[in-house]
């Protein structure tokens, strides 16, 4: 019996049953579902780490130590961790080591659509890109594989398509793996010059080798049908182009570096017209042309954004490679004016603590560095209270460089970040500007978990992955650490005291921070009884509508709760001047 | 003969959208169905727009379905139902529940919820269901599976026996939900 399996339930899957014994991740969409999976498999160890380039350097250990390890993490995640994967490249592993990159074209829920496979060629490690599930299972187990047989890590690249799609996938039995022996190898392990020296010729060395494997590799495979079109492509667009070209002949690359050369000039030769058919960058289009073949793909293939089969055959019917269907034009009836559709954008959940404390930034008007979570999404209508987001802990570093670059800016601005994005890689941002003399307010957002990636754990909440107790770092102790000498807590819900603390530490001329603490809404499984509106008393200012809560409503030129998702936190009884709403319990006045 | 079906599902964070999904593909799965799922939810955790693609046949490549092509659109928000007319191809079904969620720019006062939803897919769409969802649901007895009233409702459209759907129901529903779910699916198979 197959299971219909996500991409990256299948990986999970895929991992324990090739003897993976150490997984290590920090959380980020579409990769998070990976550890979560594998987290729950017997026999194992997984852990959450506090950001990617510990997840990668724990691999790193448990691959030197002898284990299969799979670290896994977003995109820009690869970013954090490249420092030492491009050097683990050249030590190679001892254990099977696979890194998965789950990419996000489209942006489904990140700040960028970077295309990882660059990272690949960039570290000259192999490459490999399933198209669904059931590729998502099987190539973990050969990317341990390539990786125990040629001494070097390999990327499995994803996208969020394959990674968040479900297809029923054929699974195996769990085979372990004894783990291997460790032996002292300075000249393969300590990466001092002499010795890297040595890595770096055998690292050539290593890619003249999987340049043979993917010549002769399964995973890179020709489908021939029609010999005038022939399609290279790899990944989720070898199932659109299936779709769009079901007469076309097909090579398809599962291992996407080092490239097959010869195998793609032998198709090349075959086939009348060439075309590369991939996401995002022209990645494999610019390697087939600088092998001196006429090839065409991104003239007029999107390179940004997904594709799907019905872009392509747009694309296609523009290129002149599809014939525009007969009857284009001519069907559907034609239909009255449809009605303007408002958008559903994203927003803060009712009870969001966040809520409070940008409300309070943005009635202070000041310039707020933001950074990545849902708390991100102040910056939208109605609240708009931020004013930037890069990265995962950029936040201080930019709010301290504006107040450097422009002192009159110094009083009137603050970073706010996260719990888990602090932790992740706000904590040296923080270090930064105590020593250099900066006098910034860091707004620390404790709301005791990793939110919008769906509530994991991290150093703070004093739990782990796999559900062991564990000591929570003490935020204030930390910060007071770094040499911070004003540091206070405030509640984001009582808006009174939010105020006050934001407006006397940004005038205080020393650098300070505030822990805004409330945990997550949605962890609080206790809420208070909804807020009442006194009907008499409301006089429709809206005052309540610009907190952005959706639980808020106007109707009759009136201000409606709605019972079921108010949480009775209370925000718009603080901001509500006339008393017309009162905290649940009460009755109309 | 496994003839495709494609089928889109919309509703807001929080409707059950994802659950209804996999009991559609452990149905299809269930039928013999080659089945391709793919769910994209909105950055927040509650109350943004959930669309969930559906793809059945033989064999199934793309989790996408095209624009224009899908057979059924289930919508279990009105207002959601409309986003997704453009995605119904010439023919098809749509089920819509006559539940009305207020966007945030709506709640705001920016923009404006279109009256006579229904109506307006009425006249675009010759095979419309519109359902009261919720207050079935209600009278199964519980509001929250509303969800399973449109996925019954949508059932009887679909090429597979009622047994393969029950089955489906107490694969993916905990035991202790299942038997107003079931109450719930049963209501939407026999609405009319």
């Amino acid at each position: 019996m197959k299971e219909l399996l996500s991409g990256n339930e299948a990986i999970a899957r895929g991992a324990f049953e090739s003897g993976v014994t150490v997984a290590a991740a920090y959380p980020g969409t579409p990769s998070t579902e990976i550890l979560e999976n594998f987290a729950r498999y017997p026999g194992i160890y997984a852990e959450w780490t506090p950001n990617e380039k510990v997840a990668m350097e724990v691999g790193i250990g448990a691959s030197m130590a002898g284990a299969r390890t799979l670290v896994a993490m977003k995109h820009v995640g690869v970013n954090v961790a490249a420092d030492p994967l491009l050097t683990f490249a050249y030590t190679g592993v001892n254990g099977g080591f696979v890194l998965v990159s789950a990419d996000d074209p489209g942006m489904h829920s990140s700040q960028n659509e970077q295309d990882n496979r660059f990272y690949a060629r960039f570290a000259k490690i192999p490459l490999l890109e399933p198209s669904d599930s059931q590729e998502a299972r099987d190539m973990v187990g050969l990317a341990l594989v390539i990786s125990e047989q040629f001494d070097t890590p390999v990327m499995l690249r994803t996208t969020t398509r394959v990674a968040h799609s479900q297809g029923l996938v054929k699974t195996g039995e769990h085979i372990p793996q004894d783990l291997r022996p460790y032996t002292k190898d300075p000249k393969k392990y300590l990466m001092v010059p002499a010795f890297a020296r040595l890595r770096r010729t055998a690292l050539e060395e290593r890619l003249t080798r999987l340049r043979e494997y993917s010549e002769n590799s399964p995973l890179n495979f020709i489908e021939w049908r029609d010999k005038s079109i022939g399609v290279i492509t790899s990944g989720i667009s070898y199932q659109y182009v299936r779709e769009a070209l079901p007469d076309a002949s097909v090579l398809k690359l599962g291992m996407t570096n080092p490239l097959p050369e010869k195998k793609i000039q032998q198709f090349a030769g075959a086939v009348g017209r060439l075309i590369v058919v991939e996401e995002l960058e022209p990645f494999v289009q610019d390697q087939v042309r600088c092998m001196g073949l006429l090839v065409t793909g991104k003239e007029f293939i999107p390179n940004s954004g997904e594709l799907d089969a019905g872009i392509l055959t747009r694309k296609f019917i523009e290129a002149g490679i599809l014939k525009t269907p007969a009857d284009a034009g001519t069907q559907g009836k034609s239909l009255p004016e449809a009605p303007v559709i408002p958008g559903r954008p994203p927003v803060l959940c009712p009870g969001c603590p966040h809520r409070g404390l940008y409300f309070a930034l943005k009635k202070l008007k000041l310039t707020v560095a933001g950074d990545i979570g849902c708390y991100t999404l102040s910056g939208l209508p109605p609240l708009e209270a931020m004013d930037c987001c890069i990265c995962m802990g950029a936040s201080i570093g930019a709010a301290h460089g504006m107040s450097k670059a422009n002192p009159e800016m110094a009083g009137s601005t603050v970073a706010t970040i996260g719990d888990s994005t602090f932790l992740h890689s706000g904590i040296t941002g923080l270090l930064n500007m105590v020593y250099n003399n900066g006098t910034g307010t860091v707004i620390i957002l404790d709301n005791k978990t990793t939110a919008m990636t769906g509530h994991q754990h991290h150093p703070g909440t004093g739990s782990t992955l796999m559900g062991a107790k564990a000591p929570a770092v003490d935020l204030e102790t930390l910060v007071k650490a770094l040499g911070v000498k004003r540091v206070r807590v405030v509640n984001p819900l009582d808006l009174e005291q939010t105020i006050t603390a934001v407006r006397e530490e940004t005038a205080a001329g020393e650098p300070s921070v505030i822990i805004s603490r409330c945990p997550c809404v949605l962890l609080t499984k206790t809420t208070k009884p909804a807020v009442r509106v006194v009907t008499d008393k409301c006089i429709g200012c809206k005052a309540c509508i610009r907190l952005g809560c959706p639980a808020i409503s106007m109707k009759s030129k009136k201000a409606l709760i709605d019972s079921v998702s108010c949480t009775g936190c209370g925000l718009c009884v603080q901001v509500c001047k006339e008393e017309a709403l009162a905290e649940g319990g009460r009755s109309d006045a | 003969m496994l003839k495709p079906v494609d089928v889109l599902m919309a509703g807001v964070g929080g409707q059950g959208t994802i659950l209804a999904t996999r009991v559609l593909a452990q149905a299809a799965q269930e039928a013999g169905y080659d089945i391709k799922v793919s769910e994209i939810h909105g950055m927040a955790q509650r109350g943004g727009s959930v669309v969930t693609q559906v793809r059945l046949g033989k064999k199934v490549f793309s989790p996408l379905i095209p624009a224009g092509g899908a057979d059924v659109v289930l919508a279990f928000e009105k207002l959601e139902g409309l986003r997704l007319l453009p995605a119904l191809q010439p023919g098809g079904t749509i089920i819509i529940n006559e539940q009305e969620i207020p966007p945030v720019p709506v709640l705001a006062g920016v923009a404006e919820y279109p009256a006579n939803i229904v109506e307006y897919i009425r006249s675009a769409v010759s095979d419309v269901m519109a359902v009261n969802a919720l207050e079935i649901a209600e009278k199964c007895g519980n509001p929250k599976a509303a969800n399973m009233v449109l996925l019954g409702a949508m059932a009887r459209r679909l090429p597979f026996g009622l047994e393969v759907w029950e089955k489906a129901l107490a694969a993916r529903i905990p035991a202790r939900l299942l038997e107003v779910n079931q109450a719930a699916f049963a209501a939407g198979y026999d609405y009319k």
